[in-house]
């Protein structure tokens, strides 16, 4: 057969002020009808801007600057503006990554589907309707021709995704690209969305590209894979080769660093072959410096307990109270965590999870219950000597790196503040000795001291963040998915990271994540939540070897498996 | 991403700025800052560069009043704009009057920032009934004309003040009038960002790490709201100019013996149908250039600030 898409050498660059980047250098790959091809990459590999040049949707300044995309024997580079529209929904559809943002929230999914089907394929009235009736059928929406006056608001994130790919289908097209079409999904979305996905592609003799930086999609739906980094391609390959027996050191190191889910081991392989990976940096003697200084020790078999807890959200306001809508998002959860334990809190999103963390942190007030840290009683309190002693001995790492360091404020600043404001150090001179020192402890060096935090990446982002924790010296430490931003490389370095300083310090960690083998890495016990409760809470091994409750099985069949790729795929 | 190993110098830093980039590859921008920069330096180096003091009895001779610019018939080189109906040089009577203008301008908007940036970040931070009491405070003001307020303001001022104060304490008056006037657009900019930056992970750390809320709003929100703000200063700094204007051509501003920009327009607007046009031109193009030339510099600062339009 012959090949739907041939891309040969292509390059796309972005001119800018300081000189012109290459995205995609030299990136050639095919695509039969009928194949899914994977294109993995961490960010910045360039891999959405392959799948943005092969329609034409690159962002300006971004343009292709050599190569030839042939797509049913026509090169896509010689078509005009009008020729490329006709040819994107008719020929190709797309699939993007938010389901949120990529319908119009104004309109009915009828009338968008209809629309997109009187364009493309220039079928009207009520043939239309019934083209729309049957593309929501195939991506298995019940009751179809009800459903066509609901508006986008009205589904649930992984039914809109349906409706776009529904949408994408819209023209009969021979080629589908697909740009992380499951990354703003939970698990067990994304794995009906993928079977979807796969079994639509079987049917119609579809080329599908799907673009990702999750290995686990991959080996779940994809024939071939193209690997990409800096750019370039750095290796294709049938699926099963590639994961199992990658060529590239890049591609090798990348499949090394997915957490396993099936076995513990002690810690996780980190990526040598990327840059700035595994450095080795001062570190500081923790028996005499001023981070391993006991203090206010209250010894106490006990870091954090919760009894009932309760928070309920108002979702709708209003005068009167039998108008208002709420939400409960944690519905009697108790749970208590020893000192010195790992604890795991896993779930799918809006399970609650966050906002027990949350509650604990005492950034939410508790609508019900009792939280102690250490046996001092801090539910809704802020003022007390002995409330804020316990308080101080609770820090929390958040998710996002963007987000959770002042971009007005120089490195030393933010690591120095929680010493400045409690005066733990006696002079300015030692507080920038620590704040050296901490610095130089979570791997970042203190040449970053003067620097501001948009100078830094993602994963040197997280450890500053990490250093700020430390600052305030504490004894326990929430980490609030705080790899779920980073990419697979740089997750390693930092879950290691948290091991370690945990073992160093003795840390009572309470770690947040939905992703079950970074849980089952990191963790001691896990309690699994689901809509506000808790399910099961057990030993991590228990958990992952007999799980009790039918919501844990159900998760865990859902875990991502590229170990058994060679029994299943 | 990792840092160049040579060490920039600070001027290199400087021009490496997208900001600075901006700015110097927008010709508006490049020339409504000169006009404005040079209008500000007239205005202020009045005393060393206008031909006369108008402020100064022994230097008026009512014998030159009314006299046109130097290029129309019966002008005087003397006077190169010509002289108003006392004797007083146009051209030095503007420079002090602009200077007047622009010190209104800049201290009324700086005190309207002040207000409604500390109460906008305040009821961001806390909402609530805070909040709530704020900005109904500022959605009422938003329904009477700025200019009516002001004007209310500065009579309630007037009358406050013993008579023998009131000319010498009217910029006072207008300036807090103006100011008064002005912070519910700041307010509400102000607590916007706040919202925003409020929900953002750096505030929540802060919390956990203990701080108290007034530090986290002078330290972390505050200084992450500043875009914004900056941008409807400039625009509000224009707005102030006008408002000024405004308020000395109704005779509620400035009094005659000291002039403002605006004041000169309303006395020279009482001899425009004597042909005496160039007393009320002279001192309306100014203002009108100045005024410009802050506007535009205010528009290119929203697109360099605004990242979503770069």
């Amino acid at each position: 057969m012959s090949a739907l898409l041939d891309i040969k050498g292509l390059d796309v660059s972005f001119p800018t002020r300081r000189g012109t980047t290459y995205a995609v250098r030299d990136v050639s790959l095919t695509l039969k009808p009928g194949e899914i091809l994977g294109l993995v990459g961490e960010s910045g590999a360039g891999k959405s801007t392959v799948g943005n040049a092969i329609v034409n949707l690159l962002e300006p300044p971004g343009e292709i600057t050599a190569g030839e995309i042939m797509f049913q024997g026509m090169n896509l580079r010689d078509q005009d503006a009008e020729a490329m529209r006709n040819i994107r929904g008719q020929k190709i559809g797309m699939i993007f990554q938010d389901p949120q943002t990529s319908l119009n929230p104004l309109m009915t999914i009828g009338a968008q589907l209809v629309e997109t089907i009187m364009k493309t394929t220039h079928v009207f009235g009520s043939a239309a309707i019934n083209k729309a009736i049957d593309l929501l059928n195939s991506v298995g929406i019940d009751q179809a021709e009800a459903r066509l006056k609901s508006y986008p608001h009205q589904f649930s994130g992984g039914m809109r995704q349906r409706v776009v790919i529904a949408l994408a289908l819209a023209g009969d097209p021979d080629l589908v690209i697909a740009d992380e079409p499951t990354t703003a999904l939970d698990v067990s979305i994304q794995a009906q969305i993928l079977e979807l996905i796969k079994s639509l592609c079987r049917e119609r003799k579809m080329g599908v590209i799907i673009v990702t930086h999750d290995i686990g999609v991959i080996a779940n739906i994809a024939d071939r894979v193209s690997v990409m980094y800096n750019g370039a391609m750095v290796e294709t390959g049938d699926v099963r080769q590639i994961l199992t027996d990658p060529q590239h050191e890049y591609t090798k190191s990348l499949i090394a660093a997915v957490p396993r889910g099936d076995m513990k081991v002690h810690r996780f392989t980190s990526v040598d072959y990327i840059e700035g990976g595994a450095q080795t940096h001062r570190r500081i003697d923790l028996d005499r410096h001023w981070l391993g200084e006991k203090l206010g020790q209250r010894p106490s078999p006990t870091a954090i307990s919760v009894d009932a807890l309760n928070k309920t959200f108002v979702l709708k306001k209003a005068f009167l109270k039998r108008n208002r809508v709420y939400l409960q998002a944690v519905n009697n959860v108790s749970l208590s965590i020893k000192t010195g334990e790992s604890f795991g809190l896993v779930g799918e999103s809006g399970s609650g999870k966050s906002t027990v963390a949350r509650l604990i942190a005492g950034l939410y007030n508790v609508d019900g219950g009792s939280i102690k840290l250490f046996d001092q009683e801090v539910a809704n309190k802020r003022t007390g000597k002995d409330v804020i002693d316990a308080r101080r001995n609770l820090q929390m790492i958040f998710q996002d790196p963007y987000s959770s360091l002042n971009a007005r404020m120089r490195v030393q600043d933010i690591v120095a503040e929680p010493i400045r404001f409690y005066k733990t150090a006696s002079s300015e001179s030692e507080v920038k000795q620590i704040v050296r020192d901490l610095l130089d402890h979570v791997g970042l060096g203190s040449t970053a001291m003067l620097k501001y935090p948009h100078e830094f990446s993602g994963g040197q982002r997280q450890r500053i963040s990490i250093a700020r924790a430390l600052a305030s010296r504490p004894k326990i430490l929430i980490c609030d998915e705080p790899t779920s931003a980073l990419d697979v490389s740089v997750q390693a370095h930092i879950l290691n990271l948290l091991k370690d300083l945990q073992d160093e310090l003795g840390l009572t960690m309470l770690f947040i994540s939905h992703d079950l083998p970074v849980i089952r890495q990191m963790c001691d016990r896990v309690a699994v939540m689901r809509h506000g409760e808790i399910c099961e809470i057990a030993s991590t091994e228990t958990l992952f070897n007999a799980p009790q409750h039918p919501y844990s099985k159900h998760l865990l069949e859902l875990m991502p498996s590229m170990e058994d790729f060679g029994k299943t795929g | 991403m990792s840092s160049p190993d040579i060490q920039k110098s600070r001027w290199q830093r400087f021009t490496d700025n997208d900001i600075v980039y901006s700015f110097v590859t927008t010709p508006s921008a490049m020339v409504a800052a000169l006009i404005a920069f040079i209008a500000i330096a007239a205005a202020f180096a009045a005393p060393l560069i206008a031909p006369y003091d108008p402020f100064d009895p022994a230097q008026i001779s009512l014998w030159d009043g009314k006299m046109p610019p130097a290029w129309v018939e019966g002008g005087s080189p003397a006077y190169v704009l010509g002289t108003d109906n006392q004797g007083r040089d146009m051209l030095s009577t503007i420079l002090y009057g602009g200077r007047i203008s622009i010190v209104v301008g800049i201290t009324a908007v700086f005190l309207g920032m002040l207000l409604g940036v500390t109460l906008g970040v305040i009821s961001g931070y806390f909402g609530g009934m805070v909040d709530t009491v704020i900005m109904r405070m500022a959605d009422v003001q938003l329904t009477i004309p700025g200019i009516l307020v002001a004007i209310l303001i500065n009579g309630i001022g007037r009358a406050a003040l013993p008579l023998e104060l009131r000319e010498d304490f009217a910029i006072y008056v207008v300036i807090v009038a103006i100011g008064l006037t002005d912070w519910p657009q700041f307010a509400r900019v102000a607590r916007g960002a706040t919202l925003v930056e409020a929900e953002k992970e750096y505030v929540q750390s802060a919390r956990v790490i203990g701080l108290p809320g007034w530090i986290i709003m002078i330290r972390h929100i505050l200084p992450n709201t500043m875009r914004p703000i900056l941008v409807i200063a400039t625009i509000g700094l224009a707005l102030a100019i006008i408002a000024e204007a405004t308020l000395s051509f109704l005779g509620q501003g400035i009094p005659p013996t000291t002039p403002s920009l605006g004041t000169l327009i309303r006395v020279g607007n009482e001899y425009l149908f004597s042909g005496l046009w160039w007393i009320t031109f002279f001192p309306a193009i100014s203002l009108v250039i100045l005024v410009f030339a802050v506007n535009l510099l205010g528009d290119w600062m929203r697109d360099a600030l605004n990242p979503k339009l770069r």
